[in-house]
């Protein structure tokens, strides 16, 4: 594998991180909507609490990440997507500032606003992550000379919107599987009949998404599926995804979370094995797609990056592990709690 | 309009507004270092509650720092499409290494400070606080390396149409780097030491937690002189030398020098006028510019007359920003030793006009920030990278005004918001104060 391939896989592990760790978050935050009243709320809030922020930086290093090895997608997808973009960030903001704020007056109105604001600030970008996704499979206007040259609403195709809606339910049924651990009794009751439903959405629609995929972007099944490996993802994949049901009724629900966490791996490797070495496919023309090879930076820079990541990332991995560890079990209370 | 202009107000609203809360969450991570330390040493719990009130001042600031952060990490790619290409090679790896390097260690770490005190023993808990300090002052450091690139570009080749790095350590060790980032970090100490004594000071003046108050004040005042004085003498000074060596147009614009002369004067007052470029009724003092810059009274300076018209920066905004900073730089000083001194007496406690003086100087290190910002990025114009690309080539050619138009509202109402409820939430959590049974919670 040389590096440009490296550098592909290694934005796609990002990606990953981000989907596992951010995506329950999202989907928290989405369930909040649900909440019935103010304790459970807590709860919801303060299972994520210490931990989302971290979670958050998988977006952030990715897009440094990004930047620094393939700048001209960087430049060419997020001004392409401005507008879209745009609201992204503003959800972001929202519900980064919710979880801080919600707690800090003791008023109804007050409280309420930002409950919506958290649970909206959730959904809106689980929903906006996929469209992304969804215009990504299915190529986006870009010229020779790697500009963008479509709309705002050219990107809200009922096939993106597919894609979005394939997210959302993913992220909430992982978050919900998330809650399963953190909490205890009647909640816990229902978040697994919402865990029930949202993987039913889920499986049916990505059904659909496949056979969607196939009409919309044929070229991405064209030497994929000769490929072993993609057969070996497909595998983790339909492991993952069965095995999710199975860990929830035996109240397994570490197991069913990594399990969500193998299925959301799989799909996002999936979709980049398909894709390489496409980044960005062109739907005015194949031939202008952004690839990991047109769009690169320079074999130094890629170099440096990757020694950066290797002795980083390891890092940031055994602290975030010792870190989650001292949160395991059920969500507490307490004088610091938000 | 113009889309670059719309592009540049874009960015200068959502960095300026961003750039109001890193300096706090910098300078008061390091005091909460100081103040849990001593918590966990001493044992006294006076430190654990000073700790813990001043640690939700920090949650606070830090949740729309990262709020409003997140927006930078993609602006350059929406905003800046052309420069992304242009120095992507290059500038990436500054922003992926502060992922990597600094926002991992500090979020991390902010979770299990902020949440984990009942969790973890008193030194891990104590680790926690210093990696949060570490974690934002390594992240400034990335920050500050990709800046001072497009200050003092180096370690790079032109090829491809861009320019690509040549070498990482030359690029991130270029010529401004090292003095930038002491200013810059030295200048966030500073607005974590006044906001600290600032608090601790309306504590003492309403008559409440007045021991815990006092260590605070203590601890802020003395904190305080050591780096406001760090900031004007080396670090200011020799950041001004840096300019004089490397950018000399920021520095003729900055210092109001319009015509080349040797044993130029130093101007301590004057309105500038932009066209032509000239000072209006100045306060010099003689020689003393060159003697400052180059340890000469007599070595000559290029003034702006020296330069290409369409290569010098606005005069106006630089020479007002830079001095302004540099006034607000000598305030902080005499307001620090003056309350050290005090303290020294121990008429401190008493002298209630002091106590207010600091309480209404709490913004004033964050608007030097703001100054010290406009200067050198306003100074550095017209230049996005200096002497390679101009900020005019530089904008996303697929954006359009309207857009740009959209998001300035957008966001211009966003951080209206944000930070109408900061200061709310930070004056009602001031006014409970850290004593917990003040503190009213409705669990259900």
């Amino acid at each position: 594998m040389d590096l440009n391939a490296i550098w592909f896989w290694l934005i796609g592990i990002l990606i990953i991180g981000y989907a596992i760790l951010d995506g329950f978050d999202l989907g928290v935050g989405i369930l909040h909507l649900f909440a019935r009243n103010n304790s459970e709320r807590r709860l919801h809030i303060n299972a994520i609490a210490p931990v989302w922020d971290g979670n958050e930086v998988w977006l952030l290093t990715a897009g440094g990440a990004l930047f620094a090895a393939f700048p001209v997608v960087y430049a060419t997808v997020f001004s392409g997507f401005y507008i879209a973009f745009m609201l992204l960030l503003t959800a972001l903001i929202f519900r980064a500032v919710s979880m801080e704020f919600r707690g800090k007056v003791d008023n109804n109105g007050w409280r309420r606003f930002w409950d919506w604001s958290f649970g909206l600030g959730s959904l809106l970008p689980a929903v906006l992550f996929g469209v992304a996704f969804g215009n990504i499979l299915r190529g986006i206007p870009i010229n020779g000379a790697a500009m963008f040259t479509g709309t705002f609403l050219g990107l809200l195709s009922p096939y993106a919107i597919l894609i979005g809606v394939l997210t959302l339910a993913l992220f909430t049924m992982h978050g919900a599987l998330y809650l399963l651990m953190k909490t205890e009794g009647d909640l816990r009751e229902r978040l697994k009949r919402v865990s029930t439903r949202t993987w039913v959405a889920f499986v049916v629609l990505y059904v659909i998404a496949t056979v969607a995929t196939f009409f919309v972007s044929p070229f991405l099944f064209a030497g994929t599926m000769k490929n072993p490996v993609c057969w070996v993802l497909s595998l983790l994949l339909f492991g993952g995804v069965m095995s999710i049901p199975f860990a929830v009724s035996r109240n397994m629900y570490f197991r069913a979370f990594l399990a969500s966490s193998v299925t959301i791996a799989a799909t996002i490797s999936l979709s980049a094995l398909s894709l390489f070495p496409r980044l960005v496919p062109s739907s005015i023309d194949l031939a202008y797609s952004l690839t990991a090879y047109n769009a690169s930076s320079s074999d130094q820079t890629l170099t440096t990056m990757f020694t950066i990541a290797v002795i980083g990332m390891p890092l940031v991995i055994i602290y975030s592990v010792f870190i989650y560890r001292q949160f395991k079990g059920k969500v507490m209370i307490t004088e610091e709690s938000y | 309009m113009d889309a670059v202009l719309l592009a540049r107000l874009q960015f200068a609203l959502t960095i300026g507004f961003h750039f109001l809360f890193p300096p706090i969450s910098i300078g008061l991570a390091w005091l909460l270092v100081i103040i849990e330390g001593l918590g966990w040493k001493t044992k006294n719990e006076v430190y654990t509650r000073i700790g813990k009130f001043f640690a939700k001042i920090l949650g606070l600031t830090f949740a729309v720092g990262v709020a409003t952060g997140i927006v930078m990490e993609f602006q350059f790619g929406t905003n800046w499409a052309e420069y992304s290409k242009f120095v992507g090679d290059i500038f990436g790896a500054p922003l992926a290494a502060e992922g990597v390097f600094a926002f991992f260690l500090e979020s991390g770490f902010l979770g299990l400070y902020l949440f984990g005190r009942n969790r973890v023993s008193p030194g891990v808990h104590w680790f926690s606080s210093l990696m949060v300090a570490v974690g934002a002052t390594l992240s400034a450091f990335w920050i500050i390396v990709a800046n001072s690139w497009q200050q003092t570009p180096a370690g790079y080749v032109l090829r491809n149409n861009r320019a690509e790095l040549t070498s990482f350590l030359d690029a991130v060790f270029n010529p401004s780097t090292v003095i930038r980032y002491l200013h810059t970090v030295d200048a966030a100490l500073i607005a974590g030491a006044f906001l600290m004594a600032g608090i601790s000071a309306y504590l003492l003046l309403k008559g409440r937690e007045t021991e815990a108050a006092g260590k605070s004040l203590r601890l802020a005042l003395i904190f305080g002189l050591v780096v406001s004085v760090l900031e004007l003498v080396p670090f200011g000074h020799e950041h001004t030398r840096q300019v004089a060596r490397t950018q000399p147009e920021k520095f003729a614009a900055i210092e109001g020098l319009y015509a080349s002369q040797t044993g130029a004067p130093i101007v301590l007052f004057a309105v500038p006028i932009d066209k032509p470029p000239e000072l209006k009724a100045p306060i010099e003092i003689p020689g003393m510019l060159s003697w400052m810059a180059f340890g000469d009274v007599n070595a000559p300076i290029k003034g702006l007359n020296e330069f290409p018209p369409d290569e010098i920066p606005p005069l106006f905004v630089t020479f007002v920003s830079f001095h302004n900073m540099v006034i607000l730089g000598i305030y902080f000083i005499v307001v620090m030793a003056w309350g050290t001194y005090k303290l020294y007496k121990g008429t401190l406690w008493g002298s209630r006009k002091y106590l207010k003086l600091l309480l209404w100087s709490i913004p004033l290190p964050l608007i030097a920030c703001q100054f010290g910002w406009v200067t050198t990025e306003v100074g550095r114009q017209p230049w996005i990278v200096y002497k390679l690309l101009k900020t005019s080539q530089a904008a996303s050619i697929t954006v359009s005004s309207g857009e740009l138009l959209f998001s300035i509202i957008l966001f211009g109402l966003i951080y209206l918001l944000l930070g109408i409820l900061y200061i709310y939430l930070l004056a009602q959590k001031v006014a409970h104060g850290p004593d917990p049974a003040q503190r009213k919670e409705v669990l259900v």
